[in-house]
């Protein structure tokens, strides 16, 4: 159904993913050691072998490891032997995710192996994420991810667009949710706790963890052969705001609502979304930019709030919303990744499976 | 199995940044108690200022001093203040639009608690005492009852402008080196020198980072090596490091231990600089409570037949 003779790009699907069980911590394993059985799982699901995949890109950042190219040292895990074409980006896992499904267009390959992985456990990430703000005017003053989500949802409560209880409820069935999810870390019920930076609650942010996610992309037939039911990537699109949060409207994110009509997300109704927001409040907003309403089944996984492995999150998120079309589960869901504070930059993907 | 081992990092780091013209005038007026933002093409004044437009990226230049009165558009409370930030009591973080600019700045506010701070709150700055042109010159807001201050009318040209700062970072992790460094650094501190052979190839790895960087798969049969092992290549260093505490020139050189299939590196010492060659034969020196060799030195060995290496280069 692709060729050279097809006008418009070919289809290009998920064809597996496998993520770790996420923890607080995994201090007794390196980052290779603790990426290692999600290559080997993917690669197991497909049958295919290292040597088969034509292009390989990971994401992860050096500031978690505390340790400059620290990706070098996880490529141990790929099998870099005879060389490999590989890429890397110092963001979550879905951004190389979007490099991967890039290459796969030029038709150059017809396989993607995307891995990331993040260790929170050996620093403080509330910290570690004021590395990311503007060197200038902001990482000065030591604002930490948790104080920067409060500011939005603080705007959001004096907007009207949710307040404390409502918050409480989506961490709540986040949770809730995460109990039939093997690999979350949070899951059950938790309680909403005492003020991190008021109005957001322990119960609003999410758990420090440890973790990896692997994704396999395909092309055109080959998707087939290696996936009964592959999750075809129907668009893909990723957007930027101003860095300034002060120029920003932060109960809106309009690079959101951007990357998901250019990903064709509003062509029709999805009946999934795994949508990676962090804090409960980014939920309220996301929802609000991607027009979610309740016949949308929002984050069955549990969503970040019951695990978030800093830079595999969000690609956890297309592979959850994938794993779901692979099951049969959905035919038609959104997945979305998040990079920077306060929804800074975000990816959509509209993943679809073949009519049954 | 031993322990796996773990120990404090610090990363520490004084970004040195250059600045361009507005974020000169910017943080310089703050040094002079002076707030500047910078005009749009459309009419907008943004403070903090930037150099390009967040919306149209063009080019910004047209500086114009604002009031360091201004009203808070959103806030969060702070009861636990983390290290380096504004204030070591318990203060709200908020974003301030200053009277005259139409967005907004970042910082703290010092309020007696969360009831005290509410959206839409007057507040004034609170320079700090010593300023040095960074936001920090800048220590906090605080609240403020009376009339918006007027902005002097200040161009933003200074006699002495900055033309550069410099940022501390500093982050504190716990590093962890995993399952196969740690047995690696363990077997170390007996004086034995431990890799890993992986099960697929077979070739044995020094140091062991748990997985064949070849096959891709982990690795777990520990094999010991050396102590005795070949230089395969080495370079002569002629460039002292800074603290380090060897003179120039010396020899660094790659060693294939007897039993591993991949060199590490290390220092050469007793010999001559001009006198180390490929094939040389040579031994571990250990200083007393080393964890590692400190270097390595001939074994009087006659050296090893090139062939018995070659795959190791």
């Amino acid at each position: 159904m692709t060729g050279r003779n097809t006008p418009g790009p070919r289809d290009i699907a998920v064809v597996a993913f496998a993520q770790t069980g996420h923890r607080r911590s995994t201090e007794d394993s390196s980052e290779v050691e603790m990426l290692m059985p999600v290559l080997h799982e993917v690669l197991a699901r497909t049958g295919l072998k290292t040597a088969d995949i034509g292009f390989t890109c990971s994401g992860s950042s050096d500031y978690l490891a505390g340790r400059a190219f620290s990706f070098t040292l996880a490529l141990d895990g790929v099998g870099a032997w005879p060389p490999i074409s590989e890429s890397h980006v110092e963001m979550d896992g879905a951004w190389a995710l979007y490099e991967a499904w890039t290459k796969l267009l030029t038709e150059d390959t017809d396989t993607a192996l995307v891995y990331s992985y993040g260790k929170c456990s050996p620093g403080s990430v509330r910290d570690v994420l004021t590395r990311q703000l503007d060197p200038y005017y902001v990482a000065p003053l030591w604002p930490d991810s948790v104080a920067l989500a409060a500011l939005q949802a603080q705007a959001l409560m004096d907007a009207g667009h949710t307040d404390e209880a409502a918050l409480a409820a989506v961490g709540a069935r986040s949770r809730a949710d995460a109990a039939a999810n093997p690999y979350a870390q949070l899951k059950g019920r938790v309680p909403q706790g005492d003020y991190v930076v008021r109005p957001l609650r322990t119960g609003d942010c999410p758990p420090v963890g440890d973790g990896a996610a692997a994704v396999l992309l395909a092309a055109g037939d080959r998707a087939r052969d290696l996936c009964e039911r592959p999750a075809w990537i129907r668009g893909i699109d990723h957007r930027v705001e101003a860095h300034s949060l002060g120029v920003r409207d932060l109960t809106d994110s309009p690079s959101t609502r951007l990357a998901a009509e250019r990903a064709g997300a509003f062509e029709r109704p999805v009946d999934t979304a795994e949508l990676h927001a962090p804090f409960s409040s980014q939920e309220v907003v996301l929802r609000r930019a991607l027009r979610l309403d309740d016949s949308v089944r929002v984050n069955p996984s549990g969503g970040a709030l019951a695990a978030n492995p800093v830079m595999a999150a969000g690609l956890v998120r297309i592979g959850e919303a994938a794993a779901r079309v692979h099951r049969g589960d959905s035919d038609r869901a959104l997945a979305h990744a998040t990079s920077g504070p306060c929804l800074q930059q975000n990816l959509v993907a509209v993943l679809e499976g073949d009519p049954r | 199995m031993p322990e796996v081992l773990s120990a404090p990092l610090v990363v520490e780091f004084p970004f040195t940044r250059s600045l361009g013209p507005v974020q000169s005038a910017f943080l310089t007026g703050l040094r002079e108690r002076v707030v500047l933002g910078v005009r749009t093409t459309d009419g907008r004044t943004l403070v903090p200022p930037v150099e390009y437009d967040p919306v149209t990226a063009a080019e910004l230049r047209e500086l114009v001093e604002v009031a360091p009165t201004g009203t808070v558009t959103t806030w969060a409370w702070n009861h636990a203040p983390r290290r380096g930030q504004p204030l070591t009591t318990p203060f709200a973080w908020v974003l301030v639009r200053l009277d005259g600019a139409d967005t907004a700045l970042l910082h703290a506010l010092d309020a007696p608690g969360p009831d005290a701070v509410r959206t839409g709150m007057r507040v004034r700055v609170r320079w700090a005492a010593e300023r040095t042109g960074a936001i920090t010159d800048i220590a906090c807001f605080e609240p403020h009852d009376g009339e918006p201050v007027r902005p002097g009318g200040h161009t933003g040209a200074f006699e002495q402008p900055l033309t550069g700062i410099v940022t501390p970072a500093r982050l504190d992790y716990t590093y962890s080196p995993g399952r196969a460094q740690s047995a690696y650094i363990d077997a170390l501190s007996a004086r034995r020198i431990v890799g890993e052979r992986c099960p697929s190839c077979r070739k044995v790895y020094v140091p062991p980072r748990g997985a064949c960087p070849t096959c891709g798969v982990a690795t777990a049969e520990q094999v010991e090596v050396g102590p005795r092992g070949t230089v395969t290549t080495f370079c002569i260093v002629n460039i002292k490091a800074k603290n380090l505490d060897i003179e120039v020139p010396y020899v660094y050189a790659h060693i294939a231990l007897d039993g591993a299939d991949l060199a590490l590196h290390a220092r050469i010492g007793g010999i001559p600089y001009d006198r180390v060659r490929m094939g040389l034969r040579v031994e571990p020196v250990w200083t007393e409570g080393a964890r590692h060799p400190d270097h390595y030195r001939p074994s009087g060995e006659p050296d090893a037949p090139y062939e018995t290496y070659k795959e190791l280069l």
